[in-house]
């Protein structure tokens, strides 16, 4: 900087337009820098790695015994190595949920610091700096689901239904990720700084994770937390990867769970994640557009 | 004739919810000059350059951009701009040379442009050595650097800068400096906003003062302290309870009102044996000289004489703590 170096005045040279346009472009970018920057953070990931770990663990071992699963003499080795089998699906389905809680930290953040005015400064897509990051926090899902079910594996767990329906069962779960990483990133930009989005912004994640069916069968719930589980989409995201992956399902071959949400899990998993996109994107969206950062 | 300028702002009006923070602002930015925004906290620079660099609308007012609309041609205006922020908006995850990346990338240049191009800015702003470490790892001077030759990936020909050196050691302002210099050299349209008088003296062609989201004085940084008129003196008593005295028996001496904040007279003064008169008059009444000085005006000065405020107050009226011991330089 000290001697006299002049720049280059020749004109920049402009890329042509991609053939998927350029939001998808931009979106690419985004979520690229996104990932690029959580490997930068080694604690952060292994933190991530590690929580769902840890519920696994304890779930496992703590609760097993205590929690009887439909086809088996309640506390023998049969019904524990059962409670693995019908727990795993449920960690999935917790754990995908708090994908959310990047988007919401992330975008916070991005608010705080001025990244998100720069964006918005530069002749870039508008809505590519929320496609890239619920993108990215979704693509990241991954490598945790794959974490996720080695230790599933090692404790006992087992896909039991074939790899296509497995696939099936993890497409379904990044489905959900993305889904609700739309709410996160809703969550985030609406938060007035990143200590409230570290805490308030995550509290919903909470109790949709935890009044569904994901650590206990919801027959055993009082009938109007049974009604709100039974439509909680966590329920039938949790519910149809049990199936699909061939894990007890909670219900005794052949029973009828009660509501259509349950009895068709997969569809209403479908759905109801389409539907909360189809809210929560655009209002994401213009969220974005009026914010002014700090 | 307003498409001409590099920036054209007519009658600005920002509000937010009861609070007006642009009231009526008028801005014009010549292409190839420098203008300096100068003005206190919360008098509205930086919603002036919200609103021209497309972050903000404006709820009366128009404003051109490169000749575009900002509301209308936003894209365009965009195309034109490089910002600047008051906080370092780089993602410090990601090393210098990422960052560069993904700017050119965002701004839809040809890749192999973007890789020349950030090698480029890299080595000017003497960031090649630390181009591969995690922008976290940066000084506040290098970050500043980053952000500044993001701002510069697609060679934009109008620069807002938002008080780019605030924070900064005098070494990295220096530094900053001499790299706006050069750009601007090179035909770079800049406006600038900060608080330092210094500094707007040092790069703008042309000062716009604000406050309370108005244009209250315009013109070279010499026009503006000859406004102000001139040298001050300021004479520190020992006694607090003697300061009125002083300020009566300095009267003489000083060319216009003189201002009294606890044991601290100010005044504007002129003649070369004015420090001597000083001494005189005091010693003549008894009162004790804590300290005294002669000095250009500063920025604080300006503000004083033109709005009866110093720079650093804060608009909401509170007294700061810098307010209440009375001036800071």
């Amino acid at each position: 900087m000290s001697e006299i170096k002049t720049l280059s005045t020749s004109a920049p040279i402009a890329m042509s337009r991609p053939l998927l346009g350029w939001t998808f472009h931009d979106s690419v970018v985004i979520a690229r820098s996104t990932i690029l920057a959580s490997f930068r953070i080694p604690e952060a990931l292994f933190f991530q790695l590690i929580q769902p770990v840890i519920f696994v663990l304890l779930f496992a071992y703590v609760f097993g015994g205590a929690i009887p699963i439909p086809g088996a003499e309640p506390g023998s080795a049969a019904d524990s190595s059962l409670y693995r089998q019908y727990l795993m699906p449920g960690i999935f389905g917790q754990t995908v949920a708090f994908a959310a809680a990047a988007s919401t930290v992330g975008l916070a953040e991005a608010m705080q610091k001025g990244i998100i005015d720069r964006y918005k400064a530069l002749p870039m897509s508008q809505s590519a700096a929320l496609i890239g990051n619920t993108l990215a926090n979704t693509l990241r899902q991954i490598l945790v689901l794959t974490v996720l079910s080695i230790t599933g594996y090692i404790v006992g767990w087992r896909i039991n239904d074939g790899i296509l329906n497995a696939i099936y069962a993890y497409l379904l779960l990044l489905l959900f990720a993305y889904t609700v990483t739309w709410v996160g990133a809703f969550v985030g930009l609406s938060v007035p700084n990143t200590e409230t989005a570290n805490t308030a912004g995550l509290i919903w994640i909470f109790p949709l994770t935890f009044l569904s069916n994901a650590f206990v069968p919801i027959d055993s719930l009082p009938s109007v937390l049974k009604a709100f589980a039974a439509f909680n989409p966590v329920s039938s995201l949790v519910l149809a990867t049990r199936e699909l992956f061939g894990n007890p399902t909670g219900y005794a071959p052949g029973a009828d769970p009660g509501f259509w949400s349950l009895q068709h899990p997969i569809a209403y998993t479908i759905i109801s994640c389409t539907v909360v996109i189809g809210i929560f994107a655009p209002l994401a969206i213009r969220k974005y557009r009026n914010v002014s950062g700090r | 004739m307003a498409k001409e300028d590099a920036v054209h702002a007519e009658g600005l009006v920002k509000k937010f919810g009861e609070v007006k923070a642009l009231d009526g602002l008028d801005l014009v930015v010549p292409r190839g000059q420098v203008v300096g925004l100068l003005g206190p906290n919360g008098s509205g620079k930086t919603t002036t350059v919200r609103i021209l660099a497309t972050l903000l609308k404006p709820t009366q007012g128009i404003a051109y951009v490169n000749g575009f609309n900002v509301e209308k041609q936003s894209d365009e205006v965009r195309h034109s701009i490089g910002l600047t922020g008051q906080y370092a908006a780089v993602d410090e995850f990601l090393t210098g040379r990422e960052n560069l990346r993904m700017f050119g990338d965002l701004y839809h240049l040809a890749p192999a442009y973007v890789k020349d191009r950030s090698e480029e800015l890299l080595e000017w702003f003497d960031l090649s050595e630390a181009a591969d470490r995690p922008a976290k790892t940066y000084s506040g001077g290098m970050r500043r650097r980053l952000d500044l030759a993001s701002s510069l990936i697609a060679k934009p020909s109008i620069l807002f800068l938002d008080e780019p050196t605030t924070g900064l050691d005098p070494r990295s302002r220096l530094g900053l400096w001499g790299v706006i210099e050069s750009l601007v050299a090179e035909g770079t349209t800049v406006l600038l906003t900060t608080q330092y008088l210094e500094e707007a003296d040092k790069l703008a062609d042309d000062i716009v003062v604000i406050d309370r989201g108005r244009v209250i004085a315009h013109g070279s940084a010499e026009d503006l302290k000859d406004q102000i008129g001139g040298d001050r003196i300021e004479v520190s008593v020992s006694d607090i309870t003697r300061a009125r005295d002083a300020q009566a028996v300095l009267a003489p001496v000083f060319g216009g009102e003189s201002l009294i904040t606890d044991s601290l007279i100010s005044g504007p003064v002129s003649g070369s044996t004015v420090l001597v008169d000083v001494v005189r008059l005091l010693d003549s009444q008894n009162i004790a000289i804590a300290d005294l000085a002669l000095r250009r005006p500063t920025l604080d000065d300006v503000f004083l004489s033109l709005t009866g405020h110093g720079a650093e107050d804060e608009t909401t009226g509170k007294p700061t703590s810098r307010s209440k011991r009375g001036r800071n330089r």
